[in-house]
């Protein structure tokens, strides 16, 4: 018999804060092209072990390798690698704007770039997703103006959300890209839904959910995944374990309990784990559960293992609770730069393209930024008019808001 | 009565400006919202919506006047059947007055109120006089309700815990599973907030979601998913993506089912911009208001009640009615004072009602029947004939929705009343088990007629 012992609180812990040396030696990763690619049609018990591994397509060298590998031709990944860029510099614009007053608050996706840009190549035209902080690489893939984004960031007269919401809480249906809710995880039950709608509906397209790690822990996550599990909708449920909620480490969202990809499990879902680092596998991924999702096969779970290179917004300082260099010392590298090097081992891409590249992304960057700072930003220029602050309540404007408009002098 | 139109100030600090141009003339029926007149400063051009609906009866300011001061009368709206004879402004009227001497210390905003006055209460009837009534109970008109339009639409769908096989916890959706199947009558797994998500999602992907709560008592799980998502995102995504569904289910105290289950959310959704609110007393209203729930483009919480299920009212015997939000019944007309209620008070409004006749006080009885938005309209007429009120409902006192009353009364009647409202509320109290202490806990008839009584000094 096992002898009876007081109860004892396990506090998870990260191994390491600021001081330390940084340390992944507990993050397993797998060689580039190890893990295998099941035809999308699996029953999901006989494909548990993608849980538990990551599926990575480059190697050190820059090269596809393993059943991954996709073949994308490389003028859509210039393109990716352009996205990414765009998304990488449009972030640095905002934060020292952010800085200089013209906006009170922003957050960057320093490093989880791949996810959402490689992400969005995989959707169609009509698909929703229901996004989270990091993804606005979601609206650069899919040709989002720039300087729209910034309008909203500003919440000026151009503000296609009208002086409504948080600065990077876009929203556009035309892009599919639902409004940002700042109460975590409500949108992942509602992608659920919407993908549920298609299904009732008999229209071909499907949602993405997004999440991250730290959210994992809200019931909306468990209630989607019930649903998700019951029904079999048409959906894509991405976790982005970026390693970090705020100073809280993934540890404490996820217990000891395996990977958030293995919260799957339970309800019987097939569940991934990538390199959210790596544009082809980020893809690649992305493409075998939207095929499952178009094959009436049901839900996908897909955690994306990145990291956080940044601070959680501009109101953070990471420095005070993870080691300043944790995030060179990521394992599975930066983005951009992994997918640079492949395409120049492609012998489509050269230093001297990528650097003249850079220039004229960040023209085409700081052009849109002039276009939206001549309408205005947070505290001066055009700033939203009061006189659109009644509408939207209603899908018509009551009476006692036309009088409360006029009230205030519109 | 006849409205006056008044000049709107275009920004706080406005004083005057320009009346441009007309785009009516006298004569013109107008609608809520249609546009009137434009109006220039030296910054800006506006366009002058209506508030109220009536005919332009007269033009007080031709349009090219400059330097017109705002809150001067610039029109005259008439209702129904008022000429323009009748006009008679209360400030002169004339474009003259705007050569007063201006007020440079005070911003337009300041100053009284721009917008004309609240409009006259529609008494009009919900169906054509002389049609023929059937006895239905309010289960059995409900299921109907969902019924009519399911069939009326294909993207109505019904989905809660228990609807499909068991018909509903309290038998609302008897037969549905049969006529429309699985796929439209929606078994759920037991998580309200999950749920209500689910169907805010598949609201906001084209669909027309009733969402059954078993009890309204646990929709407080779901509450972030109806008012943070469901009320806010057409605002939110700047008119984007708004969710058309209906949240409905049994609100309010049952019968001996305790403090977690006996709890009436009228006073807190009805606080809530972006959300409609109904809640019904008659078989009649509740088939016809939700009706209108299906169909409107809002996301309305229809608040139901377990006790008045089984009761049977009289139900026009029509193919397809519907009763409009915004527009209370007069259930019983009166001149001593004036009892409004909603939903199972308004139970023991008539009941007082009928037991103050006995006594000689001659009460009018009010039922709201939606709550957002309010006919405030036809509580303050009926209060300027009575000069009394009394409310009554069988939530908690702070607040209630007996006291937004109260400020609207204060607000836009102070003068015709001749006593202080009286809010009758259910006691502070989270609803107690035993059944005596469950009585004392709801309110009563007894406690409306001694309000009553109080405040006509009887």
């Amino acid at each position: 018999m096992t002898e009876e012992r007081a109860p004892s609180l396990h506090v998870p812990a990260p191994s390491i804060r600021p001081g330390d040396d940084p340390d992944f030696s507990h993050v397993s990763i797998p060689r580039a092209g190890e893990v295998d690619r099941p035809d999308p049609a699996t029953p999901p018990e006989e494909m548990r072990d993608l849980a538990f591994s990551i599926i990575r397509v480059l190697n050190r060298k820059g090269e596809a390798v393993g059943p991954w590998a996709s073949g994308l031709d490389s003028e859509t990944l210039l393109q990716g690698l352009r996205d990414m860029m765009k998304l990488r510099i449009y972030d640095a614009r905002m934060m020292t704007a952010q800085r200089q007053g013209k906006t009170s608050f922003y957050m960057q996706h320093l490093g989880e770039e791949a996810i959402s840009c490689a992400f969005q190549r995989a959707l169609r035209k009509g698909d929703m997703n229901f996004p989270t902080y990091r993804q606005a690489g979601l609206l650069i893939a899919s040709g989002y103006p720039l300087v729209k984004m910034m309008n909203q960031v500003y919440s000026n007269d151009g503000d296609p959300v009208r002086g409504r919401q948080l600065p990077v809480f876009y929203s556009s249906k035309e892009h599919g890209f639902f409004s940002i809710s700042g109460n975590l995880a409500t949108q992942y039950p509602q992608a659920v839904g919407w993908a549920m709608a298609a299904a009732i509906k008999g229209d071909k397209r499907l949602a993405a959910a997004w999440i991250g790690d730290g959210s994992t822990a809200e019931s909306d996550f468990h209630g989607a995944l019930v649903f998700a599990s019951t029904y079999k909708p048409p959906v894509i449920l991405n976790i982005v374990n970026n390693q970090w909620a705020i100073s809280t480490f993934q540890g404490i969202a996820r217990g000891g309990a395996g990977t958030f990809a293995a919260r799957g499990h339970g309800f019987g879902l097939p569940a991934l784990r990538v390199d959210g680092n790596d544009y082809l596998a980020v893809h690649a991924a992305a493409t075998w559960a939207t095929e499952r999702a178009r094959a009436d096969l049901g839900p996908t779970i897909i955690e994306f293992v990145t990291y956080r290179a940044g601070g959680h917004s501009t109101s953070d300082d990471p420095s005070a609770y993870r080691p300043k260099e944790e995030g060179t010392a990521w394992p599975l590298g930066d983005p951009i730069l992994r997918l640079k090097t492949h395409l120049i081992a492609l012998g489509v891409w050269s230093e001297e393209r990528h650097t003249q590249a850079e220039a004229e992304i960040k023209a085409e960057v700081v052009a849109a930024q002039k276009e939206a700072e001549a309408i205005g930003t947070l505290h001066s220029g055009r700033r939203p008019t009061p006189r659109d602050m009644f509408e939207d309540v209603f899908a018509e404007m009551p009476p006692h808001l036309i009088r409360q408009r006029h009230e205030v002098g519109y | 009565m006849a409205t006056e139109i008044l000049m709107p100030a275009l920004s706080p600090t406005m004083e005057e400006g320009t009346l441009a141009k007309w785009l009516v003339k006298e004569g013109d029926t107008v609608s809520s919202g249609d546009i009137l007149a434009e109006i220039e400063t030296d910054k800006a051009t506006m366009e002058f919506e209506a508030v109220d609906e009536g005919t332009v009866g007269k033009i007080l300011v031709a349009e090219g006047t400059e330097a017109v001061k705002v809150n001067t009368p610039i029109a005259v709206l008439l209702d129904e059947g008022e000429s323009a004879d009748d006009i008679e402004t209360s400030s002169g009227g004339d474009a003259t007055k705007s050569e007063q001497a201006p007020e440079p210390d005070k911003p337009a905003a300041q100053q009284p109120q721009a917008a004309p006055e609240i409009k006259a209460a529609d008494t009009s009837p919900d169906w054509p006089e002389g049609t023929a009534m059937k006895q239905q109970t309010v289960r059995e008109a409900l299921r109907d309700a969902m019924a009519e339009e399911m069939r009326r639409d294909g993207d109505v769908y019904l989905m809660g815990e228990e609807v499909a096989e068991y018909q509903g916890a309290y038998k609302i959706s008897q037969g549905l599973l049969d006529e429309f199947g699985p796929k439209r009558v929606i078994d759920t797994p037991i998580t309200e907030h999950g749920f209500t998500g689910i169907a805010v999602g598949a609201a906001f992907g084209g669909l027309k979601p009733i969402v059954e709560f078993m009890t309204f008592n646990f929709a407080m799980q779901a509450i972030d998913q109806i008012i943070n998502s469901a009320a806010k995102t057409l605002y939110m995504s700047g008119g984007q993506m708004g969710a058309p569904m209906v949240f409905r289910g049994a609100n309010g105290a049952a019968a001996r089912v305790g403090a977690q289950h006996s709890q009436d959310y009228a006073a807190w959704y009805m606080q809530i911009p972006g959300l409609k609110v109904a809640m019904p007393y008659s078989a009649s209203d509740a088939k016809g208001l939700l009706k209108s729930a299906i169909r409107d483009p809002n996301p309305v919480v229809f608040l139901e009640n377990e006790i008045l299920y089984g009761q049977s009212f009289d139900v026009p015997d029509l193919d397809d009615y519907t009763v409009p939000f915004g527009k209370a019944r007069i259930w019983r007309e009166g001149t001593d004072v004036t009892i409004v209620s909603f939903g199972i008070g308004m139970r023991y409004a008539l009941e007082a009602a009928d037991k103050l006749a006995d006594d000689g006080i001659d009460a009018e009885v009010i039922d709201l029947r939606t709550l957002r938005p309010m006919d405030t309209a036809s509580i303050l007429q009926s209060v300027k004939k009575t000069n009394r009120c009394v409310t009554v409902e069988e939530g908690w006192p702070q607040p209630s929705v007996g006291s937004y009353i109260s400020s609207v009364i204060m607000q836009e009647a102070f003068d015709y009343l001749d006593a202080p409202v009286i809010n009758c509320t259910g006691k502070d109290v989270p609803m107690p088990y035993a059944a005596n202490l469950e009585k004392h806990a709801l309110v009563t008839t007894e406690e409306v007629i001694e309000a009553v009584k109080k405040v006509t000094y009887k």
